[in-house]
């Protein structure tokens, strides 16, 4: 699957099918510090990805 | 993973309450943490005339839209820092948002009424920019506040915002910062606009979740400056923490705001506090504890600096 990372802006590939919290485990990220999106929805850890999706993790931590 | 209330699909979880919520559920959550906050914390009421700080990023646009939602009359307020693109990208989100609404947008341009952008003055007075980025931002938030005759000025702080800051002040031992920590500061002295922060309930992750389920549109990306800051450090330290133990960062503020409030018995209160050390600044005429307050001291030694005249 295609996974769209900010900060700064790249696309990675992750095998598929995958569920959210493994996607994150791979990629080294918190979930308390993201959010995963799928189209226009947010999607939980527990949702399945498949190979052919395309996701954003997009960051959830400011600066302030 | 399905919602706790309504059994629909969930789009968030909530381990710090042992919860999952749907879409329209994840709002009506939202929007009665911001409720219960405004109400335990006395931060204003609906015949109050709000000025919500806006950046354009999630936190501030999310604030000024559940205000909306909630019925309260709440306006907008931005500065300009002039950051190059990141400015120029997150004015237009906060104008699109404003406009689309009909909400009253005020906004200070740096590089008009000071003179320079960010950058610029940092580079000026020697100073780290996020440093000056404060002091500008508090002195016109407050200011404007003031003088365009709101009863209250609200900033987009979350609890995570102030988890992380907690943590500085007490790993640094920052007392005189702790007593300014809490989500209301009072309107003490003539000059002084009363200050609320009706996010403190809940997570940065949540409000952003708010944001996209409400299809807020945001700035993403983070300030060029806020690279290596210390508060990136803290909140991701926290939210470590917070991943191994849900509940951590909202039991540490929390926990220090009852402790504050115990502790307020005991001792004169903010407002009895202000009134005995602050008087007008002999420049400007805003309440500071000294002779000059820190904004006109720093745009005095910009001006020294500067290799142009810098407004005033």
């Amino acid at each position: 699957m295609k996974v769209l990372l900010n900060h700064p802006l790249r696309e990675v590939e992750v095998k598929g099918p995958r569920r959210v919290r493994e996607v994150l485990q791979e990629l080294n990220l918190l979930p308390e510090s993201v959010l995963v999106v799928r189209g226009d929805d947010l999607v939980t850890e527990d949702e399945l990805l498949k190979d052919e999706d395309r996701i954003e993790i997009r960051p959830v931590i400011s600066g302030g | 993973m399905r919602c706790r209330k309504c059994k629909g699909k969930a789009v968030l979880d909530v381990p710090r309450h042992h919860t999952a919520f749907c879409k329209a559920c994840l709002t009506e959550f939202v929007c009665a943490q911001v409720e219960r906050a405004i109400s335990e914390e006395r931060m204003f009421t609906k015949a109050d005339r709000v000025l919500v700080a806006v950046s354009g990023g999630k936190d501030s646009l999310s604030l000024l839209d559940i205000l909306g939602k909630l019925g309260y009359q709440a306006d907008a307020f931005y500065v300009d820092l002039g950051i190059g693109e990141y400015s120029r990208q997150s004015k237009a989100k906060v104008e699109r948002y404003t406009s689309a609404r009909g909400i009253s947008l005020h906004v200070h341009e740096l590089k008009e009424d000071e003179g320079a952008g960010i950058n610029d003055l940092a580079d000026l007075v020697h100073r780290p920019t996020c440093s000056v980025c404060g002091t500008l931002k508090r002195y016109h938030f407050n200011r404007t506040a003031v003088e365009k005759g709101y009863s209250v000025l609200a900033t987009g702080h979350n609890l995570d915002d102030e988890a992380a800051r907690l943590l500085g002040n007490v790993l640094h031992w920052q007392t005189e910062y702790l007593e300014k920590q809490g989500p209301t500061l009072p309107d003490s002295v003539e000059g002084f606009a009363k200050k609320v922060k009706p996010l403190y309930r809940l997570a940065e992750r949540e409000i952003a979740a708010y944001a996209v389920v409400n299809k807020i549109d945001y700035i993403v990306e983070e300030c060029p400056n806020a690279q290596g800051a210390k508060m990136l450090l803290y909140k991701d330290i926290l939210n470590r923490l917070e991943s191994e133990s849900p509940g951590t960062k909202q039991a540490f503020y929390w926990g220090f705001l009852t402790r504050q409030k115990t502790d307020e018995q005991a001792r004169p209160s903010m407002a009895e506090h202000d009134r005995a050390v602050l008087r007008p600044c002999v420049t400007c005429g805003q309440p500071t504890t000294s002779e000059i307050c820190s904004y006109c001291k720093l745009m005095a030694r910009a001006q020294k600096n500067g290799p142009t005249p810098v407004g005033s």
